[in-house]
């Protein structure tokens, strides 16, 4: 915005100036919104598709607010510094004028309604969803964890409230080795393909959780009693720190998780059991163990007969799913965890195929 | 109207027997028992100053557990508490009652030349549900399981027994039934005494600002209350009755909750900003020696914020997935033109003005800035697929700090720094209301700045600790800074009213040379108020009867006389009838 720079100083002036900026500030939103090189202004360009026009949208507002901000602030600081007392003769009592009025009624008026045609513009497209997603993913949020069941492959990664990364990362690394911070790996993975087109539903068992991955620039309740649906078309691989934003409750603070975007051969490699976790010495180990005590990262290979194995982590940290029964802040809370990536054996059939649907039977 | 046939006429002489005629209680009694909206007012005021310090407590003490990645060990509970403490006493206990029970109460009646408010009896029972309804809210801390935790808009399923057991939930939630009544009762009484104890000549175009909004605000809590009540009884009922109204096992619907709520609780944001600007609007003309610039206009944009603001309560709930996008990103956003409106009311007013920058007016400058930049990103908010990349964070948190720290803290302390003379008849110093703007103008833009910075990278609201390395702590520690420059500017604020206390400087009756008919009054008012008044035909009949010759001109280019209508216009023949051209 080189013309409004230049012009803020001497805004003050005259009406027809302002009217000018205003509309030179109303003109070059759809010229700033096509481009590529906006400043970020804090925000984050997006990893997704839906997040990349969000992005736009942020990045477009934000240049106009800084038009009308400065615009205004400028009005006031003029006022205060130029007219402040100097003398004790009496300022002309004047209370209208009516172009004037009309004017800066109008402006504004203009203004919103541009804003408002780029924002459902904008909003049709990150709340698309696809008929033919690649993808499906239920998420279902419980007090204080996250459990992502990917209803076509039958597999799903449940995990609570924890320090310890979860084990996947990219090119077979663990998350801790390829993040960008170790902190960024916190909670249950949700691994996603790049470039495909994922479905979310977003579903919640006890109190509303809020489903929040800042560099996706998208958050969604989980509400109770409400299903929800978007899609993501990751751009570029990578690990995405993310976390609950709604409170939840006690743990609200901990309940994280992180999302892995691997390239589609890596991704399919992953849900098919077939690649290799870092850490996948401790085999066996059964999914129950996220509601107990045990403190190591698990990534266990689900035995064929543990479908009752599977099913227990839900309930017994979706308070809701077990007839709602009192859950106080401290009593049932999990103390610490591990998330577990449970997947079934490519061979076995039968009762694990069927494991995540029935262990994610919502309220 | 009929109570005012009593009243001696304009510019009579004073009738000492008159106000011996009150044999009236002193000291505590006087506290205890009065039905007067002056002692009401600040009775009001000053319990809302308690909550408001207590809540500012609160939140240095959040800032302090944040300023660190794992804080200083507070644990998870207690900071829950504190944060749910912190925002209800702010929103439920001091913006809004300090605004229309304490401001209010006391301005109105004075401003539309009222002996007192339309029902004084009903005025106190709305005192007593208030503070009780207080101290119901604080006694949550007193409870072995502590205070409710589940914030202040303690949305459900999480705020129902199975999740937030314990009394110090139910107590948050009696807590409301009893303010929210009071503040129907208020509502009522300020929509009574506007609309039928009027002086003379005071007629609804020539109401001052303050009291317009009031007026507005009144019916704003008339339509907003009463569904956060019935909301609360939901709650109650279902926490105590076995209902099933918010919980889905038992075919309830979750999402009604926010539903009822937020149906309140954006109005609620008007009902506690509109007074403050009311307050902001009576404060510059008078430092600006200029009336208020486009009345009439600034009016119109009252009401319909207000109209609109019944509008817009969906856009809390953007990201719950089960509201109608366009049409309440539309009328959020139009909210913006009325708001902007008032900005230029605003400008103009100072526009060529004699501004002295006295601490009511500082505050006002404070407030202009502080609510400009709130409301800029208000504006980006109402956009959803915005709103959904900041939802929950420090985004929103930063902004509507902004906003409801730029209403009700800037222009509400600005509206007690104007007042304070003619609540107590002597002067707050304004070295020392200088020192205290400038520290918490300093503290608060050290506070909010990098709390914008730290939404849009993520960080959400409502967490006690965040994890290490991701370059956050130190924005955070800037604004715990801040907030302790802010603490720090209301110690000062606490000295002034101190050495207000011990050495007071006389203020005299009029000593902005104020517009309304409450700098009419002496200081402080006599027990109804008035004993004379002056000829009441514009927004600022102290004003005209102090400076006959610098009356207002009507339209900007003209300067035709202002047609001279209703009971005062005829017998003001002294005070001069021709507008000067200045």
């Amino acid at each position: 915005m080189p013309q409004g720079r230049s012009q803020a100083h001497d805004v003050a002036h005259r009406t027809r100036r302002r009217r000018r900026l205003a509309a030179v500030g109303a003109a070059s939103l759809p010229l700033l919104l096509g481009g590529c090189q906006l400043p970020t202004f804090y925000g984050y360009r997006g990893q997704t598709s839906q997040a990349h026009d969000e992005f736009l949208l942020y990045a477009g507002t934000v240049i106009a607010a800084i038009v009308v901000g400065v615009i205004t602030g400028g009005l006031i600081l003029w006022s205060v510094v130029r007219y402040r007392r100097r003398s004790d003769a009496m300022p002309r009592q004047f209370q209208y004028h009516i172009p004037l009025e009309i004017f800066y009624t109008a402006v504004p008026i203009v203004i919103v309604l541009v804003l408002f045609g780029f924002t459902v513009f904008t909003e049709n497209k990150v709340d698309n969803v696809s008929p033919t997603p690649a993808v499906a993913v239920k998420v279902t949020a419980f007090q204080w964890g996250w459990r992502f069941d990917y209803t076509n492959q039958r597999v799903f990664v449940q995990g609570v409230r924890t320090d310890n990364p979860d084990p996947v990362g990219l090119n077979g690394s663990t998350c801790t080795a390829s993040a960008p911070t170790p902190n960024d790996c916190l909670g249950p993975g949700l691994v996603l393909p790049v470039g495909q087109t994922v479905r979310i539903t977003l579903v919640s068992n006890d109190v509303v959780h809020g489903f929040y991955v800042p560099q996706f620039n998208f958050s969604r309740y989980a509400l109770p009693g409400v299903t929800n649906r978007f899609d993501f078309n990751v751009a570029r691989p990578g690990i995405y720190r993310a976390q609950c934003t709604q409170l939840c409750g006690l743990y609200h603070a901990q309940m994280f998780f992180h999302v892995v975007a691997l390239p589609p051969a890596q991704f399919d490699a992953w849900v098919t059991g077939s690649q290799p976790q870092p850490d996948q010495g401790t085999v066996a180990q059964p999914a129950v163990g996220t509601g107990g005590t045990s403190g190591a990262p698990a990534s266990a290979t689900l035995p064929t007969g543990a479908t009752g194995a599977a099913a227990s982590p839900s309930s017994a940290a979706g308070g809701a799913s077990s007839g709602g029964a009192p859950t106080g802040p401290a009593g049932t809370a999990p103390t610490a965890s591990s998330p577990a990536r449970t997947t079934p054996p490519a061979g076995s059939a039968g009762a694990a195929r069927t494991t995540p649907s029935t262990a994610s039977t919502a309220p | 109207m009929t109570l005012l046939q009593h009243r001696p006429p304009a510019g009579a002489s004073e009738h000492p027997e008159h106000v011996e005629h009150h044999d009236e209680p002193t000291f505590v009694v006087k506290w205890l028992t009065s039905t007067d909206h002056k002692v009401i007012g600040i009775n009001y005021m000053v319990t809302a100053l308690v909550m408001f310090y207590l809540s500012g407590f609160m939140a240095l003490l959040l800032r302090v557990q944040l300023s660190s990645p794992s804080g200083i060990g507070m644990s998870l509970q207690t900071y829950n508490e504190l944060f749910t403490m912190h925002g209800s006493l702010m929103l439920y206990l001091f913006a809004g009652p300090f605004a229309f029970g304490g401001l209010a109460n006391y301005i109105v009646p004075m401003q539309v030349g009222a002996p007192d408010m339309a029902f004084p009896r009903l005025n106190a029972f709305s005192y007593w549900l208030y503070l009780t309804g207080s101290i119901t809210m604080l006694l949550g801390f007193l409870t072995s399981t502590g205070a409710a935790a589940f914030g202040w808009v303690a949305y459900a399923p999480l705020s129902t027994s199975a999740y937030s057991p314990g009394p110090g939930a139910d107590l948050w939630i009696i807590s409301l039934f009893l303010t929210g009544f009071s503040a129907v009762f208020t509502g009522v009484n300020l929509v009574a005494t506007i609309f039928y104890l009027r002086a003379p000549g005071m007629t609804m175009w020539r109401l001052p600002i303050f009291t317009w909004n009031m007026l507005v605000t009144a019916l704003l809590i008339l339509i907003a209350f009463p569904v956060l009540t019935a909301a609360m009884v939901f709650l109650w009922t279902d926490r105590h009755l076995g209902t099933h109204i918010y919980s889905v096992a038992g075919g309830g619907v979750p999402v009604l909750y926010q539903n009822l709520f937020w149906f309140f609780g954006h109005p609620e944001v008007y009902i506690l900003a509109l007074p403050y600007f009311g307050v902001a609007t009576e404060i510059i003309p008078v430092f600006s020696r200029k009336p208020v610039f486009g009345y009439k206009g600034l009016v119109f944009a009252t009401i319909s914020i207000a109209a609109l603001s019944t509008g817009v309560w969906a856009h809390h709930m953007f990201t719950t997935g089960t509201v109608l996008l366009p049409f309440f990103s539309l009328l959020s956003l139009l909210i913006a033109v009325p708001t902007g409106v008032k900005f230029f009311n605003w400008i103009g007013t100072m526009w060529r003005g004699q501004i002295s920058f006295k601490t009511p007016m500082l505050f006002c400058v404070g407030f202009l800035l502080a609510f400009l930049m709130g409301g800029l990103t208000g504006v980006m908010l109402a956009s959803p697929p915005i709103d959904f990349a900041t939802h929950d964070t420090y985004f929103v948190v930063a902004h509507f700090h902004q906003v409801l720290f730029g209403t009700t803290v800037f222009a509400g302390f600005a509206g007690l720094y104007f007042w304070y003379p003619k609540m107590f008849g002597r002067m707050l110093h304004d070295g020392l209301g200088k020192a205290h703007f400038w520290t918490m103008f300093v503290g608060f833009w050290l506070t909010y700045l990098p709390q914008y910075v730290l939404g849009l990278h993520g960080m959400p609201r409502r967490v006690a600790t965040y994890p290490p390395g991701l370059g956050w702590a130190s924005l955070n520690m800037a604004s715990t800074v801040g907030a302790f420059m802010i603490g720090l500017s209301f110690l000062i604020m606490l000295v002034n009213l101190w050495v207000s206390w011990r050495n007071p400087v006389p203020a005299g009756d009029n000593p902005w040379d104020g517009h309304g008919l409450e700098w009419f009054a002496s200081s402080p008012p006599v027990h109804h108020n008035f004993e004379k008044l002056p000829p009441i035909r514009s927004e600022r009949p102290t004003w005209d009867y102090n400076h006959p010759d610098a009356r207002t001109i009507a339209h900007g280019h003209g300067a035709a006389d202002r047609e001279l209508v209703g009971a005062g216009a005829r017998g003001a023949s002294g005070t001069g009838d021709s507008t000067t051209d200045a």
